[in-house]
C-alpha cells in the first residue's frame, strides 16, 4: 500500500464534506417534517387525510379547514372558533410584554447604576424567581386574583405574566446596562439631571438591541403559555393555546384533523413571523436566557 | 435642599420597589403559602387544620407518583442527553464553514419558537398510527411496519422523548455553536501544527473547552424536564392510562380535579426542591464572579 497521494487525500477531503451536508440535510427535513405535515393536511379534505397518504400534496386543495378553524369550529361548548380567543391573547400579550419590559428596563438601570446595599440579593432573588415550577404558584395565585376580583379576566392574566416576567426582563437589561459607561449617568447627575431624566435622554436610545431582545422574548414566552391560561383564565380571556389545546382534545364527534393542523398553525403564527423576520434577536434572546450572570 | 437631595437618593429604590415587592409576594411568599398547605388537610379548597407530614407520607405512598417520578426519570436523562448529543454533533457539522449555514441554522431552531400545544398537536397525529407514519408507510408498501409507541403504556414516554428533542435540540445546538466559534483559533492551529487530527482536536481540546456549555445545557434543560406539562397535555394528555404521567401533570391532577390539595402542594414542594438543588448552585457559581457585560 503506498501512501496516500494529494489527489487521494483531497477525494477523501470531498466525500466528508459531501456526508456532513447529507447529514445536514437530513437533520433540516427531521426539523421541518412536522410543519409540512401540519401546512399540507390543513389544506386536504377530511377524506383524504383518513385515507390518504399525510405526507402526500393536497389532490384537492381547500381552505375550509382554515376557516372553519378560525370562525365556526366547536372550541368548549361554544361554536366561536378560535377567532376570539386570538383576540384574547393579542390583549393579553400587548399589554403584559409592554409592562414588564419597562419595569425590567428601569429595574436594570437601578441595578446597575444605582446600586445600593443589598442589591446582588434583591436581584438574585428576582432571578431565582425565573426559574420556579409554577405549579408552586397556581393555588396561592387563583386565591389571589380572586381577592383582588380579577379571577378569570384577562388583567388577572396580565398581571400574572408581568410578575412572573420581570425576573428575566430585569436580568436582560442588568446584564446590558452594566456594560454601558456609568460616568455618562455620574455627569448628568452632577449636571443636576433627575433619575429619571436620565434613563430616557442617556439610557433609553441606547437600549434599542435589548428592548427587541426582551420583547421578543416576553412574547413569544406569554403567547405560547399554556398553564396559567388554563388555570386562570375563563371564556372571554383564554388565549389561544388553550382554546387549541380544547380543539384537539375534544372528544365528541369526528376528529377534524385537518381543522387541528389549521388551527394549530393558526396558533404558531405569530411567534412564527417574529422568528422569521428577527431571528436573530431571538437566538440572542434564548442565550441571554441561559447563559447568566 | 437636603430632604430634596434625600428624595432623590431614595427614587431609584422606589422604582425598584414594586418589582421586588411583587416577586417576594408572587414567588417566595406563594412558596411559603403552598408550603404551609402541603401541612394542612385541605382538599378540594385551602383549609387550614394541620397534619403534620401527613400529606408527604401518602403522597410517597402512591404508585401513580412513583409513576410520575419514573416518567421524569425517564424523560428528563433522556432528553437531557439526547438534546445535547444532537445539538453538539450539529454544531461541530455547522461549524466546518457550511456554506449553507445561514439558511440550515434558522431551521433547526425554528422549532423553539412554537408553542408546546402546537408542537404536542403536530406530533400526536404524525405519531398516530392510523392516519400518521405507520400510515405513511404501509401506503408506501411497507405493510410490516409498525409503529404504535404512543398508543402503548410502555413506550408511550419515549414519544415525549421525541417531541421534546424535536423542539429543544435547536437551541441546544446554537449554545454549542456559539460556544464553538468561541474557542481561541491559535490554541487549534497549534494542534494541527503538532499533526493533530481533526477528530482528536475535537476530542482532545475543543469538546473539553465546552464544558460550560455543557453544563448550561444541563440546567436549562433539566429545569424545563422537570416544568414540562404542555406538551404532555397536549401529546397523550397523561396516558394512555397513566403511561406518560409528570410530576406537573400530577399536581395539577391532585390539586384541580382529584380534590387534593394538600397532596397536591406537597408535590408542587417536591417539584421546587428538584429544581432548586439544580439551579441555586448553578446561580451561586455563575454569579460570584460579579456581573459579566
Amino acid at each position: 500500500m503506498s501512501t496516500p497521494s494529494p489527489d487521494n487525500a483531497a477525494n477523501i477531503n470531498k466525500l466528508a464534506r459531501g456526508l456532513i451536508y447529507i447529514a445536514l440535510i437530513l437533520f433540516a427535513i427531521y426539523y421541518l417534517l412536522p410543519l409540512y405535515v401540519m401546512v399540507v393536511n390543513s389544506v386536504k379534505p377530511l377524506s383524504e387525510i383518513r385515507e390518504g397518504n399525510m405526507l402526500s400534496l393536497p389532490s384537492v386543495l381547500t381552505f375550509e379547514p382554515w376557516f372553519t378553524a378560525w370562525s365556526t369550529a366547536q372550541i368548549g361548548v361554544q361554536a366561536t372558533g378560535l377567532k376570539p380567543y386570538f383576540m384574547n391573547s393579542i390583549l393579553m400579550v400587548v399589554p403584559a410584554v409592554a409592562i414588564s419590559t419597562l419595569l425590567g428596563a428601569l429595574n436594570g438601570f437601578v441595578l446597575t447604576k444605582w446600586r445600593f446595599r443589598g442589591d446582588n440579593l434583591v436581584f438574585g432573588l428576582m432571578l431565582l424567581a425565573c426559574f420556579i415550577p409554577f405549579q408552586i404558584a397556581l393555588i396561592p395565585a387563583a386565591r389571589i386574583l380572586g381577592l383582588l376580583g380579577i379571577a378569570g379576566t384577562t388583567q388577572g392574566l396580565v398581571l400574572i405574566h408581568v410578575v412572573y416576567g420581570l425576573g428575566f426582563t430585569t436580568l436582560f437589561f442588568r446584564n446590558y446596562y452594566a456594560a454601558f459607561p456609568t460616568e455618562l449617568v455620574k455627569a448628568a447627575q452632577i449636571d443636576g439631571a433627575s433619575f429619571f431624566q436620565i434613563f430616557r435622554r442617556i439610557l433609553l436610545p441606547s437600549s434599542g438591541p435589548i428592548i427587541v431582545v426582551t420583547v421578543i422574548w416576553q412574547f413569544t414566552n406569554i403567547w405560547n403559555d399554556f398553564l396559567f391560561g388554563a388555570s386562570f383564565g375563563d371564556f372571554d380571556s383564554q388565549p389561544m393555546t388553550v382554546a387549541l389545546n380544547n380543539l384537539v382534545s375534544s372528544s365528541s364527534g369526528v376528529k377534524e384533523y385537518n381543522v387541528h393542523f389549521a388551527g394549530a398553525i393558526l396558533a404558531a403564527l405569530p411567534t412564527l413571523v417574529v422568528y422569521v423576520v428577527s431571528g436573530r434577536y431571538f437566538v440572542r434572546g434564548l442565550m441571554a436566557g441561559a447563559v447568566k450572570g | 435642599m437636603l430632604t430634596r437631595n434625600r428624595l432623590q437618593d431614595a427614587v431609584p429604590r422606589l422604582v425598584l420597589a414594586p418589582s421586588f415587592a411583587a416577586i417576594l409576594l408572587f414567588v417566595y411568599g406563594f412558596i411559603l403559602y403552598t408550603g404551609f398547605l402541603s401541612l394542612t388537610d385541605s382538599k378540594m379548597l385551602p383549609s387550614y387544620g394541620f397534619v403534620g407530614l401527613e400529606n408527604y407520607r401518602k403522597l410517597w405512598a402512591l404508585p401513580h407518583w412513583w409513576r410520575a417520578l419514573t416518567n421524569l426519570g425517564i424523560f428528563g436523562s433522556l432528553y437531557i442527553i439526547i438534546c445535547s448529543v444532537l445539538g453538539l454533533f450539529l454544531a461541530i457539522l455547522l461549524d466546518q464553514k457550511i456554506r449553507a449555514e445561514g439558511f440550515l441554522r434558522p431551521i433547526y431552531l425554528y422549532p423553539m419558537a412554537l408553542s408546546f400545544i402546537v408542537t404536542g398537536t403536530a406530533w400526536k397525529w404524525f405519531l398516530d398510527p392510523g392516519i400518521g407514519l405507520q400510515n405513511t408507510m404501509h401506503l408506501w408498501g411497507w405493510e410490516s411496519f409498525t409503529f404504535t409507541w404512543i398508543k402503548d403504556r410502555n413506550l408511550a414516554i419515549y414519544c415525549v422523548v421525541i417531541a421534546a428533542v424535536w423542539q429543544s435540540s435547536g437551541f441546544v445546538m446554537a449554545m454549542f455553536l456559539a460556544g464553538l466559534r468561541g474557542v481561541d483559533n491559535e490554541i487549534i492551529k497549534a494542534a494541527q501544527i503538532d499533526g493533530a487530527s481533526t477528530m482528536t482536536i475535537y476530542r482532545r481540546i475543543i469538546i473539553p473547552l465546552m464544558r460550560p456549555v455543557f453544563l448550561s445545557a444541563f440546567v436549562v434543560l433539566a429545569h424545563l424536564a422537570i416544568k414540562s406539562y404542555d406538551l404532555v397535555v397536549a401529546l397523550t394528555g397523561g396516558g394512555p392510562g397513566q403511561a406518560t404521567e409528570l410530576p406537573a401533570t400530577f399536581m395539577y391532577s391532585y390539586t384541580f380535579t382529584r380534590n387534593s390539595m394538600g397532596i397536591g402542594a406537597s408535590s408542587a414542594i417536591i417539584m421546587l426542591v428538584m429544581i432548586f438543588s439544580i439551579i441555586i448552585p448553578y446561580l451561586y457559581s455563575e454569579l460570584r464572579g460579579g456581573p459579566r457585560a
